[in-house]
């Protein structure tokens, strides 16, 4: 039993369809995790790109390094050290807050780049024309190139998401109640390990397939050239 | 009735879409002969040479390569379409050469020039390799066998395509405008190898090209292709210097230098 | 901490980890080459394997597979009757390379498929087969755009190799996380296993970009 729900061992048929909610509850979770995460990577990332953007080579370089840093070493050993560490200074999240950290902080790094990566793509000739007619470097930011980096960046963060998803079984090793690891409970009290697996598999597929096709979707109706401004 | 081409085309039909590119042409060739194809783009010069490359099919018509079906093979009484394994006996007669070289980017001269003898010939390396010398040495280039594409100039690419395609034996060489993508000083290399051939070697030849002043020393035969058919076609002489169609005048006279 | 006591077992594990690296690595370089091709074959069934593979080891997590094999597979080798258990080495490489070989088969798959029409056109004029021309023309132009993304699964490799602790192999992870159950010293030793796991993320970098550097030499320009 889990969650307060029984499941049927009689034959595997009864057993998948009585372990179905079950699973369910997981997914909602891993869906739960996979947001927060993104949206934690999303706001670092940006603060990231920022930094990494600035004039000052005291600031630019260590934002380098540090994304360099946290692209390079395992997702695993960043949640263990956020899990164990940040509690001896103090600071005790829930298991889950502490997972959908670690994912945040992970993929700030891989957002960061794509921030960059948008906003260099927006021609130079587009910021030289701001500058020609006199526009604020605020204005200039805000209404002729970010309008125009949104529909190359969006696409790639959706992409992200999607990476993200599949990264949230990370963090049953805190115990995070998500997908995989209901599944691993239920096979260690039934030793029918198969069958939980296996649907937790195609329901990730389903899930990828989803949102593949979401991003993709958002792919091709967002403007090429830019969100028009009216 | 020739029984001595080496080349038939007849009634071939080409489309690409909606547009026709060769209509109903009827066009031979004979053995041994050097033959010119002239006319302006999209008149169907390139595509008579790359259909008998088979690198396009046909949509209407047979053409006979050396007495045989090119697009077709005989099943019983019928010409039926061509399987791949009569194409690949087919394009044995055949050797291209086309604008942009189309060397193999990653292979040096040598291998370039082996490759296919060793692989499709099945020749083994010491013939392919002797064979190699024979061919880069008759195109001048026997000193950059071992230089990689990236490191010539597109003259001496060009050259080394020749040499390639020769190194096959083919009955027939096609040149599908072999100097239109070098620059200026580059093409009077290319065409001397080209006019060399013509002279030593007892082969067909099909060229198609803008060079007109090289057309008229080498050619036996000129024809002047607009809108996918002939037009006119005859000895470089007649065609060149004293054409009998308006529009082969009308062609021409971009070419001619007023003296 | 000290640090000598610790040294061997996290360097032995350190080992591991970069055995585990190489053989998932180019095991999965098989693996996309395999699924690459595979899936631009004619032949049905060849085609059918490589898209099956690709779109279950792209859509799953990685853990979710790992732990499949490892934990499902034995029982699926018990309902038909084969003994499918398998050692945590060979479950952990076997994810690892079938994860990275589905990536990597895209990556291979888009190459062969960039390769200009004109070498296709060559390489027909010449009587190349059609197997000859895409092995010895078509994909020899292609790995040299392979390699950036190649080393960038590379090192995505090396960083998902610390999930196989998690099926109890010996890697630097596991004997990390051993180290710190003794000692309970997590912010030392997880800010060593951090600098360890980058140091190595480095060097498989710069190999990987010398290797880059090499196969490409042909596109040099003139000299």
């Amino acid at each position: 039993m889990l969650f307060g729900i029984h499941w049927d061992t009689s034959t595997s048929w009864t057993f998948a369809v009585s372990i179905f909610p079950i699973l369910l509850r997981g997914l909602i979770v891993t869906i739960e995790a996979t947001i927060v995460g993104f949206l934690v990577a999303a706001v670092l990332g940006l603060i990231l790109a920022a930094l990494k953007g600035a004039r000052s080579r005291l600031v630019s370089w260590p934002a380098r390094v540090v994304t360099e840093f946290l692209r390079d070493t395992p997702l695993l050993i960043q949640l263990f050290f956020l899990y164990y560490v940040l509690p001896e200074y103090g600071l005790v999240l829930p298991a889950f807050l502490t997972g959908a950290l670690a994912l945040g902080v992970q993929y700030s790094a891989y957002m960061s780049e794509v921030y960059r990566a948008g906003l260099e793509s927006v021609a130079r000739g587009q910021t030289e024309a701001a500058h020609a007619l006199d526009l604020s470097a605020l204005r200039t930011f805000c209404i002729i190139i970010l309008p125009q980096a949104i529909p190359r960046i969006i696409p790639a963060l959706g992409n992200y998401l999607v990476s993200i998803m599949k990264d949230v079984p990370v963090l049953s090793v805190v115990s995070v109640l998500e997908m995989l690891n209901v599944a691993k409970i239920i096979g260690d009290r039934t030793f029918d390990y198969m069958i939980p697996l296996s649907m937790v598999g195609g329901l990730y597929m389903i899930l990828t397939l989803v949102a593949s096709a979401g991003v993709r979707y958002l792919d091709t109706h967002l403007p090429k050239q830019g969100l028009p401004l009216r | 009735m020739n029984d001595n081409s080496i080349i038939k085309f007849d009634g071939v039909v080409k489309r690409f879409g909606n547009v026709t590119i060769l209509d109903s042409l009827n066009f031979n060739v004979q053995k041994g002969e050097k033959v010119t194809i002239i006319g302006p783009s999209g008149s169907g010069k390139s595509t008579v040479l790359r259909i008998l490359m088979t690198l396009e099919t046909i949509n209407d018509g047979v053409i006979h390569v050396a007495g045989k079906p090119l697009w077709h093979e005989q099943k019983d009484d019928k010409l039926v379409p061509a399987g791949e394994a009569h194409l690949r006996a087919m394009r044995k007669e055949m050797g291209m050469v086309f604008q942009q070289f189309n060397l193999f980017p990653h292979m040096t001269v040598r291998r370039n020039v082996t490759e296919a003898p060793m692989q499709v010939l099945k020749l083994s390396r010491e013939k392919a390799a002797k064979r190699a010398e024979k061919y880069l040495d008759l195109v001048g280039l026997s000193s950059h066998a071992d230089k990689f594409p990236s490191q010539l100039s597109g003259g001496q690419q060009q050259r080394v395509a020749i040499a390639r395609a020769l190194a096959m034996h083919p009955n027939i060489m096609l040149f599908d405008e072999p100097t239109s993508a070098l620059d200026p000083e580059l093409v009077g290399e290319v065409l001397n190898v080209i006019r060399r051939l013509a002279g030593e070697h007892d082969l067909t030849m099909l060229l198609v090209t803008h060079e007109m002043q090289f057309a008229k020393q080498i050619s036996d035969r000129v024809c002047f292709f607009d809108k996918g058919r002939i037009v006119e076609e005859g000895p470089p002489d007649q065609i060149m210097v004293a054409p009998k169609e308006d529009r082969t005048r009308e062609f021409l006279k971009a070419f001619i230098n007023p003296e | 901490m000290d640090w000598h006591i610790y040294s061997t077992p996290l360097l032995q594990g350190a080992w591991v980890t970069v055995q585990l690296t190489i053989y998932s690595t180019v095991l999965g370089a098989i693996f996309s080459f395999a699924f690459g091709v595979g899936k631009l074959s004619h032949n049905w069934i060849a085609k059918g394997i490589s898209v099956f593979f690709i779109e279950v080891f792209r859509g799953t997590s990685l853990l979710v597979q790992l732990f499949w094999l490892y934990f499902a597979l034995p029982i699926f080798g018990q309902a038909i009757g084969i003994d499918l258990r398998l050692p945590p080495v060979v479950a952990g490489t076997l994810a690892l390379s079938l994860n990275i070989g589905a990536y990597g088969a895209e990556v291979v798959r888009g190459a062969i498929q960039a390769v200009p029409i004109t070498q296709h056109e060559a390489a027909r004029s010449l009587n190349f087969t059609p197997g000859q021309a895409l092995w010895r023309i078509f994909i020899p132009q292609a790995i040299p755009e392979m390699m950036p993304t190649f080393g960038n699964l590379a090192v995505q490799n090396l960083k998902d190799t610390a999930l196989v602790s998690l099926i109890s192999l010996g890697d630097l992870a596991f004997r990390a996380e051993q180290i710190r159950n003794f000692t309970q010293d997590s912010t030392t030793v997880y800010t060593l296993l951090l600098l360890m796991y980058f140091g190595m993320a480095l060097v498989l970098t710069a190999i990987m970009q010398l290797l880059e550097r090499s196969v490409g030499r042909w596109r040099a320009g003139r000299s």
